[in-house]
């Protein structure tokens, strides 16, 4: 005689999951702080490199300033990104999660949370770091330059979340990571920088909505693509 | 707030950081999913390939609620892929994988009722014994996380240790916090791979009243192990593995280890297979 198929359970909704994987998380990393030490520090040194060879005769500070503020920002992010599953990986607990009754998409919304959270700490650490080193004038574009970081860090964790699954196996994951995921930074590091550029040149705030309006579509297809494509990241 | 406040706050953020100020109650009662007698798990036909190798080969195999199927077998027969097959982290290459009637990988609801406890620990070392066992117990929703957290961690004499973190425990008490991560959620069915690894003899004994209530209390276990005695112990019935194919499939009824050891003995060297 065969069981009754299973009672309904109070499974917990995507969201909730989705909350508590990245609590989880960021509990790991504000106890280790390993990962966000090595993007703080990977920034640091890399604007203060940039600053060193930079001839200011030849180029202007605010022209160099943006492009250097989001290539730097797009590498130390990278360094954290594989964390995502790496922390999974050493005693498998990512088989608790595959276990579970919670959506894989739960999972993805959840480290893709607890990403955001850690790229979003990092930069808020090297933005005013180039702010300072090429001292440049923001004042009230300080609040639409954070906007900018938001959408821009959105794009970046979305596509590194999903190739974070799918590298966290190989043999050089984190050698594989930048390779597969920069490509598609630059989608998002183009307009972000376009737009800081225009933010800080104090250009009317119309010349900005163009690259804003381009960060936030490639924000949307990059976010429903690695959603949509994560759960086969990690079917068996 | 000062910097004990911001750490007691970011502590919390694992979830259930500090004990809660509910009772340890006693353990849930058994899983009300299947009576006595349901099946729990089954398989039929089930192949697994790598590649080429064939992992798993035919395996047919029932476990009903209230039994406890010990399975046996040397390195690489296939004991680990039968048990992350049951417990649909592996789809079947041909043949198939039933938990409680429905075809494995299944559904959301269906995986709320198996518990793993694999070679792994699953657990996150830098989390205390409490916040790996709460997290867990959050992902299945237990209408009271707390009360099952307590429960479990009690079951297995973890309370003292609640508030320490894994990596400083040695490697039995690691092997506790899995177990209690395994079933804090009281599931139906309990895979269990080399469980007694790592346990003194008062951790051995404590898990073998822990699984025995487990399985009374109606829960279908399958544990793979290579201590028979242990196995013997706890177990309804025995299967032997060789090369991803079941060679001896049988009720245990009281046999006696030495005589089941010499069976196995024989069954792994190929002479009983062969004839």
């Amino acid at each position: 005689m065969s069981a009754s198929p299973p009672s309904a359970r109070r499974l917990p909704s995507t969201l909730a999951v989705a909350w508590r994987l990245a609590r989880k998380d960021l509990a790991i990393e504000y106890r280790t702080r390993s990962a966000f030490l090595a993007s703080l520090v990977f920034a640091i040194i890399g604007v203060a490199i940039f600053y060193f060879v930079w001839d200011p005769t030849a180029v202007r500070t605010i022209d160099i300033a943006p492009g250097v503020m989001w290539t730097i920002f797009a590498f130390a992010s990278l360094l954290g990104l594989h964390r995502a599953f790496g922390l999974e990986l050493q005693t498998r607990a990512m088989d608790q999660l595959l276990l579970a009754p919670i959506s894989r998409e739960a999972i993805f919304l959840g480290k893709a949370l607890s990403n955001l959270c850690f790229v979003l700490a990092v930069l808020a650490i090297t933005v005013p770091v180039v702010l300072l080193f090429y001292n440049l004038p923001l004042g009230s574009g300080v609040v639409v330059l954070a906007g900018i970081g938001v959408l821009a860090a959105i794009g970046m964790v979305s596509v590194g979340t999903l190739f974070s699954s799918m590298t966290v196996h190989t043999r050089f994951a984190e050698l594989l990571l930048p390779m597969l995921a920069l490509p598609f930074f630059i989608p998002v590091v183009v307009p972000a920088a376009q737009a800081s550029a225009r933010l800080l040149l104090d250009r009317p705030l119309s010349e900005v909505m163009g690259w804003l309006e381009l960060l936030v579509a490639f924000d949307v297809i990059f976010f429903v693509a690695c959603l949509l494509a994560f759960p086969y990241t990690i079917e068996d | 707030m000062g910097r004990g406040g911001v750490r007691r706050a970011l502590s919390r953020i694992g979830g259930a950081g500090y004990p809660s100020r509910a009772m340890v109650h006693p353990a849930p009662p058994a899983s009300t999913i299947a009576r006595p007698g349901d099946v729990v798990v089954e398989t039929r036909a089930l192949v697994r390939r790598y590649g080429r190798r064939r992992a798993l080969d035919d395996v047919t195999l029932t476990v009903r609620a209230g039994e406890c199927l010990a399975l046996f077998g040397p390195n690489g027969a296939g004991k680990t892929t039968l048990l992350r097959s049951l417990a649909g982290l592996l789809r079947p290459t041909t043949g198939e994988a039933r938990l409680l009637g429905e075809r494995l990988p299944g559904e959301l609801a269906t995986r709320a009722h198996v518990g793993l406890l694999s070679h792994h620990s699953m657990l996150y070392d830098v989390l205390t014994v409490r916040e790996n066992v709460a997290f867990a117990a959050s992902l299945h929703g237990l209408a009271d996380d707390d009360v099952a957290v307590d429960a479990a961690l009690a079951r297995l004499a973890l309370v003292d240790r609640a508030l320490t973190p894994v990596r400083a425990l040695s490697r039995g008490w690691q092997q506790r916090t899995s177990i209690a991560r395994a079933i804090v959620h009281r599931p139906a069915l309990v895979l269990l791979d080399e469980p007694y690894t790592g346990l003194d003899v008062a951790g051995a004994r404590a898990l073998t009243t822990l699984l025995r209530t487990l399985r009374d209390d109606g829960a279908a276990l399958v544990l793979v192990t290579h201590d028979v005695g242990e196995g013997l112990a706890l177990a309804t019935h025995a299967a032997v593995l060789v090369d991803g194919r079941v060679v001896h499939h049988a009720p245990t009824d009281g046999e006696d280890p030495a005589t089941f050891a010499a069976r196995y003995r024989r069954l792994t060297l190929g002479e009983e297979a062969a004839a």
